[in-house]
């Protein structure tokens, strides 16, 4: 091994991958250092990747990349206690140009991982790199269990808990109301269960966010893989720790809600995992660049909680990383004013771009959580009052329903959450 | 139809891969606030695998429990959080 890379990446995810991988292309000596026992082991999400960042890396990636299902469905839950409102948009187009690919990050990282080991990086499993080693104030380098590792440019992909940004001074602790916990079980059932169920052909396969289930900012999901189930909920820590409630109390009770368990019926448990989400949104992206080293994916909080977008994200950062790293290096300047390239380029990007245009909307939904409870609630009570058949004549049936629907909302309530709503999208 | 059975975080924990180092990577920094905790628990409620308990006057950690999330380092600063040394911990066969 040499004694000194071009760069050393830390984390083998989405993030680290798609840097090690640009670098290592371009001809930079490259190590990545993967804390678990093989790329992916230590990484979950709902969830999807998405067809266009990954095919920067891999074009056609699909036809040899351990993928589940191709999305074809976007699903739209509004839950009370007892019922359900569902809006969903299914459109063949998602079969003529994929869109999004739900996967078992187990399975695909290390196939993503291999990418840059083919192009010409190194990839140490089983190795934590948790803290940084300085010089003069500037990254030279990081601490492992196995001796340090020094290097031009650290990139510090180390997910939501990223250590390495905390060793290195770029961000504090962050606060409980900008992250979320997910906890997610995955749940087998046989291939052609699934499609029975969801109403797919082979390949095909739904993402679903459910809203209105728990109480204050809770969300739902949900995602078919081929023959496994992906379902979970997400919960702030601060919703969690006002609630009282116990994360996998709330994810028993979402599991027996009257319209998911019979989706999940005769399925049997094969894992139970949690992990943070950074929903922060613009306002919490922290530092992502200093002397020496560059933050991407989950440590950087580059996340769209809005769209649930995350691993396209990662994948952008990861690449603008290793090509500010490649500009670095034709300049022989691992300064933060070179680096600070990367934040120019991210702020360029739809990845920092949608991140501001959002920034309002976090601290929105947690003010107001009324929107993941009163709404969901009065929809379906809406809807079951306009479908039950009695001697009351329409217009009859029109008041109550305004009625009930002024009784829980004032016109000026709903007419300010409407206007908000509207400037917060426009 | 039949209700989904509830299955116990023991039960749940049951189906996932540890491998358990010898050396805990969580721990309490100052036991004595835990004494006069200003966060009623907030460790023991958000951990989703049920790491802490309150025993003895003291917060007990089960460590081997710990899919490494993070969530009670968000939520209490006396609670003290690193990765597992290299390949230890959560291993996950799904993700």
């Amino acid at each position: 091994m040499a004694d000194k890379f071009d760069s050393v990446v830390v984390g083998a995810g989405p993030a680290g991958i798609a840097a090690a991988y640009t670098m290592a292309k371009a001809g930079l000596n490259v190590l990545v250092l993967e804390k678990g026992e093989r790329p992916g082991a230590k990484n979950m999400f709902g969830g999807v990747i998405f067809r266009h960042q990954t095919e920067k890396i891999a074009p056609e990636f699909w036809k040899t990349a351990p993928v589940e299902r191709h999305v074809v469905e976007y699903q739209y839950w509004f839950l009370s206690k007892d019922s359900h409102l569902l809006l969903s948009h299914r459109n063949q187009r998602f079969n003529d140009r994929y869109n999004a690919f739900t996967v078992h990050r187990a399975k695909f990282d290390p196939w993503f991982a291999k990418l840059a080991e083919d192009a010409g990086a190194t990839i140490i499993n089983r190795t934590t790199a948790d803290d940084v080693i300085k010089e003069n104030g500037k990254i030279i380098g990081v601490k492992t269990e196995r001796g340090d590792v020094l290097a031009d440019v650290v990139v510090a992909g180390d997910g939501v808990n990223s250590m390495l940004s905390k060793q290195a001074g770029l961000r504090e602790e962050i606060p409980p109301n900008a992250v979320v916990l997910a906890v997610k079980e995955v749940l087998a059932l046989p291939k052609q269960k699934i499609e029975e169920r969801f109403n797919l052909k082979p390949d095909e396969g739904i993402a679903a966010l459910l809203v209105g289930w728990g109480p204050g900012m809770h969300a739902g999901f949900m995602y078919t893989n081929r023959d496994t189930i992906s379902l979970g909920i997400g919960v702030s820590i601060r919703d969690l720790d006002k609630s009282g409630q116990r994360p996998n109390i709330l994810m028993e009770q979402f599991k027996n809600h009257p319209s998911i368990a019979p989706l999940i019926q005769d399925t049997e448990l094969k894992e139970y995992s949690a992990h943070l989400i950074p929903e922060g949104g613009y306002d919490y992206v922290s530092r992502i660049y200093t002397d020496g080293m560059l933050v991407a994916g989950d440590a950087a909080m580059l996340v769209n909680a809005i769209n649930w977008e995350g691993t396209n994200l990662a994948m952008t950062s990861g690449i603008i990383a290793g090509e500010t790293i490649i500009e670095a290096k034709k300049r022989n300047d691992y300064s933060s004013r070179t680096l600070a390239n990367y934040k120019r380029r991210l702020e360029q990007s739809f990845v920092l771009k949608d991140l501001r245009k959002y920034r309002e909307i976090p601290t929105f939904f947690s003010s107001n959580p009324y929107f993941f409870t009163l709404y969901p609630e009065t929809l379906n009570e809406l809807a079951y009052m306009w479908h039950v058949v009695d001697d009351d004549t329409k217009a009859a049936k029109m008041k109550e329903l305004k009625s009930t629907l002024f009784k829980r909302r004032s016109r000026l309530g709903l007419a300010r959450d409407l206007y908000h709503i509207w400037r917060l999208f426009s | 139809m039949t209700a989904q059975k509830a299955l116990s975080i023991e039960d749940k924990l049951y189906r996932d891969r540890f491998k358990v180092d010898e050396e805990p990577h969580l721990w309490i920094k100052d036991p004595k606030m835990c004494l006069k905790c200003p966060f009623n628990f907030v460790c023991i409620r958000v951990c989703p695998t049920d790491v802490y308990k309150w025993e003895e006057n003291r917060i007990t950690i089960t460590y081997d429990a710990c899919v490494e999330c993070g969530a009670c380092r968000i939520a209490c600063y006396d609670v003290g959080w690193k990765n597992p040394k290299g390949g230890f911990g959560i291993s996950y066969k799904y993700g």
